[in-house]
């Protein structure tokens, strides 16, 4: 490729034929501002509409302003990026934008957090010169997410999330000029569309227009009530992610903080859900192991491969979508559910406390884990196994409403019973850390034999869609891993067509795994944040003493005691669950 | 946008089919396939959208989308005698608003919809070339010049008789 001479703001440099002048300023330390721009290049997802015109810079020789984003370097250009005109234009921009959203900030869920909210600080917009009339929508509630369009910029970063990263096809731009608005086909409520709830879309809004439904003050509410015990499980990727709301660098381990201040808060007993990920190894692990056996003996009636079912996000998608499919993914429920299942019977039984009066709280990177925890068959005579299930952000917002701050607080361990966990169930929360799980525990009880190193390297990175070899001692295994739900239907695709043979799968919803979940801390589209989050579950995993499921104890006295052997009718009963068709669900109401 | 639901038949989903055949199934016709199956059905119902979608492969709500973007495309079928307001530069200085306006509240629907009972949709048209009797209303073929607020009552009348 050939390189070009530009000069900005007089600095001469060299760039690549085809580099934006956005790209070009970054290189050298020039950072100019962008709102509908958004890249996350590793991830390989870019998004440039070039619609805002928030990010012009002044072109020697060109009469407009032009949009950074978008405008191409050529030999001999000379770009001025912080010019007066370029700041008034920026500003006009700005005021013109405001003046249709809503003045509500002091009230709005992204307050502190929203890119809209910062660009107007940094501009220095004080006054709002134009009015017009304002958009006013309905606000659309689902268990997951909120839709509240009056805040709704037009940047269409959430159409690219749910159309051409996560093929869900949800939200589209309709209407045009003032009504102009992304939504789902005929303006229907999200949980009437084929939405996944991955929150994909709430991860990239720049404003508070699309949100994750509040679940906080009822958490208040029960943990204020002394007829109720009230216990919380927390996501493996929620301790590599909540420090970084309170100003901690991405990546920083906040496990024994985040206890603390979660027993702080009141709650009665604080677990973890990566003793259910130990738990959904057991239990999918044995699963995959029987279906491989039967395979390998010439069973025709078992199907290979068998796909990872702990993504609630991922389980959505293919009833929507795939559920000619739905017999392959493992039955085993998704590692939130297993809790819930567990806590209100086996420790329900353990605390004496009644089932009603047990409220389980989850603490979760997902947004999808929201409407996972309303689903029907999840509940005892209606009371839901997870009664609440809360995002890592709003961890957050509940402890900077009560007690301040984590940073102070010192290192706690979890409760016993279903706290104990092993460095297997903390890699769950990135992509191939599910599937690496499941292969230590899996190679030991197949061979029989000890692993000798428990890392399964050929699993581990970014890249979006994976294959690799898993050797059992002779008998060679083909994994495949997607993340980002447009690459799990590449997958899904390939093996409806027969053209790839996989023994076992991994899907994770979110690019990245959970840790790059809908509920965590925004990224703000630096995905340097997610890169350092993936590094710290490896780092917990390294610093456990026990590194396979089946080695916790915790985990082996539950079967010894209430469960039995894994894939016991009991273990089915609590611990598995069936998928739906729903593809009907997407048409119209009749 | 408004809209109502129907059932689609066999039939219908077959000339449907046959339409985005025609188009070889190319989403990048979609402008024109809507427009032949309006031409067909005489609006977009949502159904007829979603099986357009399902035969293109591409999301309903991308379909929506589009038909939502050109004022061309209806959800809605015209009634049994649509009306249209001229609100043309001449029309519209003599007053065709308040006609409009009229209208809208004498029938209870606004512009682009239906009366429940299917007998009226109201619409607005460009000029329609007959300035010399501004403000104009056209009902089906017939057209009504010179039309005040307190016509439209009697003029409605003429068809629900
Ligand atoms: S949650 Fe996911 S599937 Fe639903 S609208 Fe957002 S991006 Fe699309
Ligand atoms: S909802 Fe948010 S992400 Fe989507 S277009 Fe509006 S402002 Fe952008
Ligand atoms: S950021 Fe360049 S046009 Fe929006």
């Amino acid at each position: 490729m050939s390189l070009i001479n530009i000069k900005i703001n007089g600095k001469e440099l060299q760039v690549e034929e085809g580099t934006t002048i956005l790209q070009a300023a970054k290189k050298v330390g020039i950072e100019i501002p962008t709102l509908c721009y958004m890249n996350l290049h590793d991830l390989n997802i870019e998004h440039n509409p070039g619609g805002c015109r928030i990010c012009v810079v002044e072109v020697e020789g060109r009469r407009n302003l032009a949009p950074s984003c978008v405008t191409k370097v050529w030999e001999g250009m000379s770009v001025k990026t912080h010019t007066m005109r370029v700041l008034n234009a920026r500003r006009t921009v700005m005021e013109l934008i405001l003046s249709d959203h809503p003045f509500e900030c002091l009230t709005c869920a992204k307050n502190g957090n929203c890119d809209l909210q910062k660009l107007a600080q940094d501009l220095g917009v004080r006054e709002i010169h134009y009015q017009g009339e304002q958009s006013t929508y309905k606000e659309d509630k689902s268990p997951a997410i909120i839709r509240d369009m009056d805040k709704c910029i037009m940047c269409r970063r959430c159409e690219t999330m749910c159309n051409d990263v996560q093929t869900c096809g949800v939200l589209s731009g309709i209407n045009r000029g003032f009504t102009a608005v992304v939504a789902p086909a005929f303006e229907q409520d999200l949980i009437k569309s084929p939405c996944t709830f991955c929150g994909q879309c709430v991860a990239v809004c720049p404003t508070g227009a699309l949100t994750e439904r509040d679940y906080t003050n009822r958490v208040i509410r029960a943990l204020a009530d002394p007829t109720k015990t009230v216990i919380v499980q927390t996501a493996p990727a929620v301790r590599v992610a909540l420090g970084e709301e309170f100003g901690l660098p991405a990546g920083t381990i906040v496990t024994g903080k985040m206890v603390a201040a979660l027993r702080r808060l009141g709650f009665d007993k604080v677990y973890d859900t990566d003793f259910a990920a130990d738990l959904t190894i057991m239990e999918e692990g044995t699963e995959f192991l029987d279906r491989l056996s039967r395979y390998l003996n010439g069973d025709k009636n078992v199907k290979l491969p068998i796909l990872t079912s702990c993504c609630p996000g991922w389980v959505n998608f293919f009833e929507y979508n795939f559920p000619d499919m739905r017999d392959i993914p493992s039955t085993a429920k998704s590692p939130q559910q297993m809790f819930g299942a567990i806590a209100k019977t086996y420790l329900a039984e353990k605390l004496g406390v009644k089932r009603e009066n047990l409220v389980v709280v989850s603490v979760m990177p997902c947004l999808a884990k929201k409407y996972e925890a309303e689903r029907e068959e999840f509940r005892v005579d209606g009371n839901p196994d997870v009664d609440f299930s809360i995002s890592t952000r709003e961890l957050a917002h509940l402890i900077k409403q009560t007690i301040g701050d984590i940073k102070d607080l010192p290192d706690e361990d979890f409760d016993k019973l279903m706290g104990e966990s092993t460095g297997a169930g903390v890699i769950f929360g990135n992509t191939g850390g599910v599937i690496e799980a499941a292969c230590r525990t899996a190679y030991e009880i197949y061979t029989g034999k000890t692993l000798e190193k428990v890392e399964f390297h050929q699993l581990r990175g970014f890249e979006s869609v994976r294959s690799a070899v898993v050797d059992f001692d002779g008998l060679k295994l083909n994994i495949g891993i997607a993340h980002g739900l447009g690459n799990a239907r590449k997958l899904l695709e390939c093996i409806r067509n027969g053209e790839c043979e996989f023994h076992a799968i991994e899907i994770m919803a979110c690019p990245g795994g959970c840790i790059g979940g809908g509920g965590q801390p925004l990224h703000h589209g630096n995905t340097e944040i997610l890169k350092a989050r993936a590094a710290a579950i490896y780092k917990e995993d390294e610093g456990k003493a026990l590194r396979k499921s089946h080695e916790n104890p915790e985990i082996i006295k539950l079967y010894e005691e209430f469960l039995g052997k894994p894939s016991s009718e009991k273990a089915h009963h609590l611990l598995h669950t069936k998928y739906f068709d729903k593809k009907k669900r997407i048409y119209i109401e009749k | 946008m408004s809209s109502i639901h129907i059932k689609l038949k066999d039939k219908d989903c077959q000339t449907i089919k046959e339409i985005c055949e025609s188009f070889n199934n190319d989403p990048g016709e979609l402008i024109n396939i809507l427009h032949k199956a309006q031409e067909h059905f005489g609006y977009l119902p949502a159904e007829v959208q979603e099986t357009i979608a399902q035969n293109l492969n591409i999301s309903v709500a991308k379909v929506y989308g589009v038909v939502t973007f050109y004022s061309f495309f209806s959800m809605t079928p015209k009634g049994k005698h649509p009306i249209s307001v001229c609100t043309g530069t001449a029309c519209y200085v003599r007053g065709a608003e308040k006609v409009l306006e009229e209208l809208k509240k004498e029938l209870k629907i606004s512009v682009g919809e239906t009366t429940p009972d299917g007998k009226f949709s109201l619409s607005c048209l460009r000029c329609v070339g007959a300035c010399g009797l501004a403000p104009v209303v056209m009902i089906g073929d017939k057209t009504y010049g010179r039309v005040a607020p307190e016509d439209v009552k009697k003029i409605i009348e003429e068809y629900n008789s």
